[in-house]
C-alpha cells in the first residue's frame, strides 16, 4: 500500500547489499501496486528495476517473475535479473530487476489503427493465457496498464496478480474484476482471465472505462450493446459473459474464426477511392499474416 | 506449518470518538487478547484533505497491531479488502518472526533473510494467509454524519465476503454497529460467512452527536469472547485458540 516516499534522480546509484551490483537510475517508468518502477543501467545495458518498501509481496514477485520467465519454453512476462536490498539514509529498500521491455501502451499502440487489431490484441494475450493456465496458474491482475506492446506483440510486464489455479485473486483491478460486476468469484479458475480479455476488448472504445452503478450486469450489458465494436466482437464479448467458453483455446478459436472471416476480400464500394482501399488492402494482408503466423506458432507449440 | 484462526475488529468511522473511555487504549487491550484492530476512515467524496477528527485511526490501528488507512466512499470497497488481507499477512508475518527467533536464536525478521531465504519464507506466508480460518468482527460507526455513507458500507461488506471466501480457509464475519443508547454496540449481522444478504442492516438507526469508540471496540472484544465461549461449549477442539497458530 505504500510507496517509497523518494524520487531517485538520474544518475543515481544503486547498490546491493548482498550481491554488490550497481545500477544507475535513467528515469522513471511507472508505479505498480507495491513499488516504483525505474529504468536503470548497468555495464551499458538497459534494466527495469522495481524498488519498494514491503518485501515480502516485492519476494512474492520475484519468485513469480523466476517461474514465468520461462513456461514451456514460451517465455511469459519479462525475464529475471536480480534481486537484492538497497540502504540508503539508514532504511532499506528491497528491490528487484527485470529485462526492460521498450513498447507502447496498448491504448497508444491501437490509435488510429482499424478495429481488427482490437481481436488480435485480445488472441495474443489468449495465446500467452493458454500457456500460463496450462501450467496451472491464472494471470489474475490483467489489466491494460500491465501490458505494453511491443514488435506488434502484446506482452505483459506486471505479473504480481499471478495465482495458482484454485486460490484467491492475488491482486485484482474493479474494471477488470468478475466479482465486482457479478459474473462469479474471485477464485482463481482460466475463465477469470478470459473475463478480463473482454473487458481489455471494451476499454478499446470505453477509454475512461465506467463504473457498475446499482446494477452491475446491466450496466455492463447496456455499455457491450452501444459500444461501437464490430458485431462479431461483441457476440464473442456477449458469449463469454455467459461462460460459453471453457478456455482461452475456446475463446481464440472463435476470435480466429471472425478474423479468417474478415481476411476475406471486402465487397468493392464504389465510393470509396483506389487510394483508401488500396491502403486497407495492404492492412489486410498484413492483418491475415499475423493471424497465421499465430495458428503455426500455437501449432507448432503443440507438435513440442 | 498448520494454520490458524486469525481474528480481527474492522472498525469503520468518520470521526473522533468523545465518549467514554480511550479507544487507543482498548485497542491495545485487544491486540493483547490476541484480536488485530484494523481502522478505516470514510471521507465524503466531495470532502478535501484530512480532517482533525481522522487523526485517532491510525493511531488505533497502531496500537491494535493492525492497519489503517483514510479513504474516499467509492474506494471503499477495495480498500475493505486490502486492509483485511493485509492485516492477515502482518499477522501471519509476526508470528514467523518470532518463530525465525526462536530457531536463528537472535533478534532477526523476514526482511533481514538474505533474499534467496526470504524468498522460500514468503511463500509459507503466503499459504497460511489462503489457508487460515479468519473471523471478522465488523464495527460500523452509524451516527449521523455516517448515515448516507452506510448504503456504500453495506456494498464494500458484501464485496469483502467475495473476496475472502475465494480463498481455501474458512471465514466468519460479523457485524455490530454503535452508537446503541442501551447497549453500547447491537449486533447487525450474526456470524455468517457469507455478507451478501444484508438487507435493511442499517435501518432503524439512533442519531445523537456522540461517538463512543473506545466503549464500542470493548463490547466488539466481549462479542469475540463470548464467541470463544460458545464454541468451548459446543466442545470444538481448538488447540491454536490462545495464540491464533
Amino acid at each position: 500500500m505504500k510507496k517509497p516516499d523518494f524520487n531517485l534522480a538520474a544518475g543515481m546509484a544503486i547498490r546491493g547489499k548482498w550481491g554488490h551490483h550497481v545500477y544507475h537510475v535513467v528515469r522513471k517508468l511507472g508505479e505498480g501496486a507495491c513499488g516504483v518502477v525505474y529504468l536503470c543501467q548497468k555495464n551499458g545495458v538497459l534494466y527495469a528495476l522495481k524498488v519498494g518498501t514491503e518485501s515480502s509481496r516485492l519476494m512474492l514477485e520475484v519468485n513469480m517473475l523466476k517461474k514465468f520467465s520461462k513456461v514451456q519454453g514460451v517465455k511469459l512476462g519479462p525475464s529475471f535479473v536480480d534481486v537484492d536490498d538497497w540502504i540508503v539514509n539508514n532504511e532499506t529498500y528491497p528491490f528487484y530487476v527485470m529485462e526492460f521491455i521498450e513498447g507502447q501502451p496498448l491504448s497508444v499502440f491501437l490509435k488510429g489503427k482499424k478495429k481488427e487489431w482490437v481481436g488480435i490484441c485480445a488472441m495474443q494475450l489468449l495465446s500467452d493465457l493458454e500457456h500460463l493456465h496450462r501450467s496451472g496458474y491464472v494471470f489474475g491482475d490483467l489489466k491494460t496498464d500491465n501490458l505494453l506492446v511491443a514488435d506488434s506483440k502484446v506482452q505483459w510486464i506486471d505479473v504480481g496478480g499471478v495465482t495458482a489455479i484454485g486460490r484467491a485473486i492475488k491482486e485484482y483491478t474493479e474494471f477488470y474484476d468478475r466479482g465486482y460486476w457479478g459474473y462469479g468469484s474471485r477464485r482463481a479458475d482460466p475463465l477469470y482471465d478470459l473475463f478480463a480479455v473482454t473487458m481489455i476488448m471494451m476499454e478499446t472504445v470505453y477509454p475512461n472505462r465506467f463504473d457498475a452503478q446499482k446494477d452491475p450486469k446491466k450496466t455492463l450489458q447496456d455499455k457491450l450493446k452501444s459500444a461501437p465494436l464490430p458485431s462479431e466482437y461483441k457476440k464473442i464479448i456477449a458469449e463469454c459473459w455467459r461462460g460459453k467458453y471453457h478456455s482461452a483455446t475456446e475463446m481464440k478459436e472463435a476470435l480466429g474464426q471472425v478474423l479468417m472471416k474478415r481476411a476475406q476480400p471486402p465487397k468493392r464500394s464504389s465510393r470509396k477511392s483506389v487510394q483508401t482501399d488500396a491502403s486497407e488492402w495492404g492492412e489486410m494482408i498484413g492483418v491475415s499474416a499475423i493471424v497465421l503466423a499465430f495458428y503455426g506458432i500455437s501449432a507448432w507449440n503443440l507438435w513440442l | 506449518m498448520k494454520a490458524g484462526r486469525l481474528k480481527q475488529i474492522l472498525l469503520l468511522t468518520d470521526g473522533c470518538s468523545n465518549y467514554g473511555e480511550d479507544p487507543v487504549a482498548v485497542a491495545a487491550l485487544a491486540r493483547n487478547q490476541g484480536v488485530t484492530v484494523n481502522v478505516i476512515g470514510v471521507l465524503d467524496d466531495q470532502q478535501r484533505g484530512e480532517p482533525q477528527g481522522l487523526k485517532e485511526v491510525e493511531a488505533i490501528a497502531d496500537a491494535g497491531g493492525g492497519v489503517s488507512q483514510i479513504v474516499y466512499q467509492k474506494n471503499l470497497s477495495e480498500t475493505v479488502q486490502m486492509v483485511t488481507k493485509q492485516a492477515m499477512n502482518q499477522t501471519i508475518q509476526g508470528v514467523i518472526n518470532q518463530e525465525l527467533q526462536h530457531i536463528l536464536g537472535e533478534r532477526k525478521t523476514i526482511e533481514e533473510l538474505p533474499p534467496e531465504q526470504r524468498g522460500e519464507v514468503v511463500e509459507i506466508v503466503d499459504d497460511l494467509g489462503e489457508t487460515c480460518q479468519l473471523e471478522v468482527l465488523v464495527l460500523v460507526d452509524s451516527s449521523a454524519s455516517m448515515h448516507h455513507k452506510l448504503p456504500t458500507v453495506k456494498e464494500a461488506l458484501a464485496d469483502l465476503s467475495l473476496s475472502l471466501n475465494a480463498r481455501t480457509g474458512s471465514n466468519e464475519f460479523s457485524v455490530y454497529s454503535f452508537p446503541d443508547s442501551k447497549h453500547t454496540i447491537t449486533q447487525k449481522v450474526a456470524w455468517t460467512s457469507e455478507l451478501s444478504a444484508m438487507h435493511g442492516i442499517f435501518q432503524r438507526l439512533s442519531s445523537g452527536g456522540y461517538t463512543p469508540t473506545g466503549p464500542a471496540l470493548k463490547e466488539a472484544l466481549y462479542a469475540f469472547s463470548k464467541k470463544a465461549i460458545v464454541r468451548d461449549e459446543q466442545g470444538v477442539v481448538d488447540p491454536y485458540e490462545e495464540t491464533g497458530f
